[in-house]
Order: structure tokens, then C-alpha cells, then sequence
């Protein structure tokens, strides 16, 4: 099916079993609670509402996901940092909700166009307190429904809020995608902590105040285990043509699509040049780059900001090998000939030709 | 032949209340419980607790409660109640919470006419964190922020929040009641159950605001608390039903 990337989203979100969805109106990503308002009013259990602040959506969403639901929010940057509460909420309660970010150009209001400049706010936490969410990074249309899917599978298993990093060009562009196959969401797995009247059992309650220093300690320690077993098993990443590369790119969502096209270009003129993608930013591929960089002495980080995931990607190869930056931010979309150019003049300059 | 006149309520912990002596939370604590249990609903209840004093009624109250960041419980319930729709889902919330920090979540609700009820603890005063000015605080009203009494120039003047309420379109019934006396005790506990078998009707929006004492906050002793809401608060928050459109439907 030829679709929009906000309207997989929403569409694979209620095929993924999505009951909940509160959202405010905000640019470039109206499309998807659009398509949620027509969609949800289809499904006979389900909730739509139009809520009167970012804020109030994603303590909409906090609401119903203490009462089990599948329950999603979307905004886009601004509207992000004002649901920081909330979030910090879902992961403080171990709460699992999605959480869809269509960047833009930012700070302050900046502008609707596609920019990566909330990297630190989604995988670094956020809000208040020690926390992250898991973050996941779509690049194409078929991904935006693959990921969705095992973004609400994710936040139930971990009970964890679960990110969705995309920007207006995954939102607005249309690419033929196999919708998943609708589940029941009562067919899911009971959820043992979920508050519906203490009815058969003892009453319960979902709180994140822990006045006690050394309980509110272990509940840290506790969550940060939940983060340890979240980097063993959740990581996710594509390498493209890394095999015999001398340099590998290293770049996400929409700046990965645009470094694929840069690489067939240079490949054409015999470098060799790789590309890595995080899939999931946090957690963050680690791993993977550690292990190129036996062979791969520079890394190339381009991103569509001033230089964020360059940090995680510098913390993790720890000084083992050079690490290079582009990137342009405010929403400039740069073109894969202009990537080309980067990477071709970096790749001489190394002398890169050289290293066999 | 002894009859048991008085006891406690089965849906009240055995805890002892963290609350100062003579302060207003722990009689309405009590006198939901007693409500749950008299309309037997405590299988199918959900409480919203708020951040402030009362964050911990879940250490007292034994029924489902899920906590909400300061000021988002009507935001909170709202989930909790779309997604449960025949459960009976109500807010417990300070004056600071509601009228200030969470004055756009609570009329947003009130006006869909979310099917819940909330309790709105006013005691002019954010007690939690010492007596600071709330936006219920009466003019001349001494507070840690507002020494010298509240003025109207540079604070404004206390919020009407539940005539605001009474505003909008999904408010049914609304009703500002106290609980410095036996008999304002009484008649709060018939408030907050016309307000739980009003949502148990699906008829909309409730709201019972109940004028606490906080002599902590106040400096003042019990008896003096009790009589400065008789004397003083009740001329700026008169008691009365300040929006009722469900008449006879609900005895």
C-alpha cells in the first residue's frame, strides 16, 4: 500500500493494538492525528481525544496506560519538551506508552522543516531524573510500520515509555509498505500491575514518590538493570557496505537516507566508504561500531543538527579511532551530492586510499 | 444486647495518618471511604491521588489509586476513565493543584464532561511544601510568600474556580461544602455521594469543593481553624450547590 510515513504510524499503531490516543495540534505532524481521529472512531473500543495542551495528552496517556492500554501520544520538538513530565512520569511508574517525535528545526519555536536536533532530549532522558526511554529511528516507510509495531511490543515488556525519533520527510513521504496484520489487544498477556478497581484482589497503586532515600535508590538501580537488559537485548542497527570500507559513515533517519545516496556515489568513484545506521539510538549500537573500528580507523557521524549522537559515537569507540563530523541543522536538508563531496574530501585528505 | 454504633471503615489502611493534627484531609479520607463502601463500589473504583499533602491517600485508602503529576489528574483520570468507562474514577486534588498548576487540565475535563468526579481540597494554602500562596488564598490572608497578607495589587484576588467550572457545558453538579463541624461533615458526605452516584449514572462532570483547615499553615489551633472558615473563608467561598442541572435523577 502507497502511504504517508505519519499515516503508517498511526494505521500500524492501531493495527498494533493501540487504543489510546491524546494528541495536540502541532506542525509537521498533524497528519498523523488526523489520521487517528478518523481511524479511532472506526474501532469500537478505542479513545481519540483532541487534547488541550501537550501536556494534558501525555497525562492522558499516563491515565490509560495504568489501566493496561496500548495508549500512544505524538507531537513534534516543541511539543515534546512540554510532555518531559509525563514522560519522566511513564518511566519513574514503569508505565509503557509511544511516543512519536516528527522533529523539526528547532530551538524555541525554530521551524516545521526536518531536522535531528532532539537526539540528547530522546535518548539521554529528558526530563527530570535518572531515566531514559528506549528510542527508536525509522528510515523508511516499511520501517516507520515495522518499528511501531515493536515499539508498543517494547514498551509492554519493559513497561518502559518507548520514543519514536522521526522528522517531517519520514512523516510526509509516501513509499509502498505491508501493513502489519491487526491484533487484538485483548488477546495480549494480562498486565499484572494495572489499576481497574480491586475487584477478586487486594487493592494496588502506581506511584513515582519514594520519600525513603534508600528505596527511592534501589527503585534507580532498579530501572538501570531494566536499562542493562534493554542494551543486551533490544539493539538494532543496518550496516551498508562496511565490509571492505575504509571510512564508515555513521548517520540516522532521514541523514542515513541521504548518506546511503552519498556512498553509491563515491563507490562509483572507487571509495571505499560504508555506512552504519543506528536503528535504535538508545540503546545505542555500541557494539557494532567498536567492532568496525578493528579494521575502520575514521568514522564520519553526519547528522541533521550541530553534533549530538557524534557523543555516543565518540564514548563508545573510546579513542580507538578517528571520529569526523557533519552536519547541518535548523532544517537544511542536505543533498546526497553534498554528502558525497564531504565524505570524498575527507576520504582524501586521510590519504584514505592508501590504507589497504 | 451491645450494638456497634461506630467503627472504622473497611477501606481505610491501617496506617496511621500522616496529616497534623486537626487538618482536613483526614476526615474526608475517612468519609470516602465509608462513601465507597456504602455505594459498594470499591471492586470498580479508581482514585487519582494529586502531588501535594494528600499525595499519600494511597497509604490509607484501600482501593486502586494511580498517582498524577502536580496538577494533571483531571488529565490522568481522564485516561483512566475513557479507557474504563463503567469504572468509577474520581481526583482527590489540593487548591494549588487544580486552581493554579492545573487549572487548564480540570476545566478542559469539566467541559467534555468527563464522566468523573473530583474533590477539591481547598485550605488557601500550598501546605506540603509550607504555606505558600495559593491562588485560593484570601486578600490579607498571611501565607510564607505572601507576609503581610495577600494584596490584591500585586497578587490578584482568590480564584473562583468552581463558579468557573460551573461555566462550562459538562459540569452537572457542583457543590462547595466544609468539614469544620459535625453537621458541615455530614453534609459533605452526602456531596461527594451525590457526586460518585451522579458520574455512577453517566450523567458528567462533579465536583464537590470541601474548605479545610490547615492550622499548621494557618497558625492557628483547631477550634480556631473551624471557626475562621465559619466566619471568614465562607464569606469569600460561601457554601451552597453552585451548579446542579441533575435535580431529581439523583436522590
Amino acid at each position: 500500500m502507497l502511504m504517508r510515513g505519519s499515516h503508517v504510524i498511526a494505521e500500524s499503531a492501531i493495527r498494533a493494538g493501540c487504543r489510546f490516543y491524546a494528541g495536540y495540534p502541532i506542525t509537521p505532524q498533524n497528519e498523523l492525528t488526523e489520521y487517528m481521529a478518523g481511524a479511532m472512531a472506526k474501532v469500537s473500543d478505542a479513545t481519540f481525544i483532541q487534547a488541550e495542551s501537550e501536556i494534558a495528552a501525555i497525562n492522558m496517556v499516563l491515565g490509560a496506560a495504568m489501566t493496561g492500554a496500548r495508549a500512544m501520544t505524538s507531537s513534534s520538538s516543541p511539543g515534546l519538551s512540554l510532555k518531559q513530565e509525563g514522560i519522566s512520569f511513564l518511566a519513574a511508574s514503569e508505565l509503557p506508552a509511544v511516543i512519536i517525535n516528527t522533529m523539526r528545526g528547532g530551538p524555541g519555536l525554530g521551524n516545521i522543516a526536518p531536522a535531528q536536533g532532539d537526539y540528547f532530549q530522546a535518548t539521554k532522558g529528558g526530563g527530570h531524573g535518572d531515566y531514559h526511554s528506549i528510542v527508536l529511528a525509522p528510515a523508511s516507510g516499511q520501517e516507520q510500520a515495522d518499528l511501531t509495531v515493536k515499539a508498543f511490543e517494547c514498551a509492554d515488556r519493559y513497561r518502559s515509555p518507548v520514543i519514536i525519533l522521526i522528522d517531517g520527510m519520514m512523516g510526509q513521504m509516501m513509499e509502498p509498505v505491508i501493513l502489519p496484520e491487526p491484533i487484538d489487544p485483548r488477546s495480549l498477556p494480562p498486565k499484572s500491575y494495572i489499576l481497574n478497581g480491586a475487584s477478586q484482589r487486594p487493592s494496588r497503586f502506581i506511584k513515582s514518590l519514594i520519600l525513603d532515600t534508600r528505596d527511592m535508590e534501589e527503585h534507580n538501580w532498579k530501572l538501570q538493570r531494566k536499562y542493562e537488559s534493554i542494551t543486551r537485548d533490544l539493539i538494532l542497527h543496518e550496516s551498508y557496505l562496511t565490509n571492505d570500507a575504509n571510512l564508515v559513515v555513521i548517520a540516522y533517519g532521514t541523514a542515513a537516507r541521504i548518506a546511503k545516496g552519498a556512498i553509491k556515489r563515491v563507490r562509483e568513484m572507487g571509495l571505499k566508504v560504508g555506512l552504519l545506521r543506528p536503528i535504535s539510538l538508545y540503546p545505542f549500537p555500541k557494539g557494532a561500531i567498536v567492532e568496525l573500528s578493528r579494521i575502520v580507523k575514521h568514522f564520519l557521524v553526519f547528522e541533521m543538527s550541530t553534533g549530538q549522537m557524534v557523543e555516543d559515537v565518540k564514548l563508545s569507540l573510546e579513542g580507538r579511532s578517528k571520529v569526523h563530523f557533519y552536519g547541518r541543522p535548523g532544517g537544511i536538508i542536505s543533498t546526497p551530492d553534498e554528502i558525497s563531496k564531504v565524505i570524498s574530501s575527507l576520504y582524501y585528505r586521510q590519504n584514505l586510499e592508501e590504507e589497504q | 444486647m451491645e450494638k456497634k454504633v461506630f467503627e472504622r471503615p473497611k477501606l481505610l489502611k491501617k496506617a496511621v495518618f500522616h496529616y497534623c493534627p486537626g487538618c482536613g484531609h483526614s476526615i474526608l479520607h475517612r468519609l470516602i471511604a465509608e462513601i465507597i463502601e456504602e455505594l459498594d463500589i470499591a471492586h470498580k473504583v479508581v482514585g487519582v491521588p494529586p502531588a501535594g499533602c494528600a499525595v499519600l491517600a494511597y497509604d490509607y485508602l484501600d482501593i486502586d489509586m494511580g498517582e498524577s503529576p502536580h496538577g494533571r489528574c483531571a488529565a490522568v483520570a481522564t485516561g483512566i476513565k475513557r479507557s474504563l468507562p463503567d469504572r468509577v474514577v474520581f481526583t482527590y486534588q489540593g487548591d494549588g493543584d487544580i486552581a493554579a498548576i492545573g487549572t487548564a487540565e480540570t476545566i478542559h475535563a469539566a467541559n467534555r464532561g468527563e464522566n468523573i468526579t473530583t474533590i477539591f481540597v481547598n485550605n488557601g494554602c500550598y501546605g506540603m511544601t509550607g504555606g505558600q500562596m495559593a491562588p485560593t488564598t484570601l486578600i490579607g490572608q498571611n501565607s510564607s510568600t505572601t507576609p503581610g497578607g495577600r494584596d490584591y495589587a500585586r497578587d490578584g484576588a482568590p480564584i473562583d474556580l468552581s463558579e468557573m467550572l460551573a461555566l462550562t457545558k459538562g459540569s452537572v453538579y457542583i457543590e462547595r461544602t466544609t468539614v469544620n463541624s459535625p453537621a458541615n461533615i455530614r453534609k459533605t458526605k452526602r456531596a461527594i455521594t451525590r457526586a460518585f452516584k451522579i458520574q455512577m449514572a453517566g450523567l458528567g462532570f462533579s465536583l464537590v469543593e470541601v474548605l479545610s483547615p490547615c492550622p499548621t499553615n494557618w497558625k492557628m489551633n483547631t477550634v480556631d481553624s473551624c471557626k475562621w472558615i465559619e466566619e471568614t473563608i465562607t464569606k469569600t467561598y460561601p457554601l451552597k450547590v453552585i451548579k446542579d442541572t441533575v435535580g431529581d435523577k439523583i436522590q
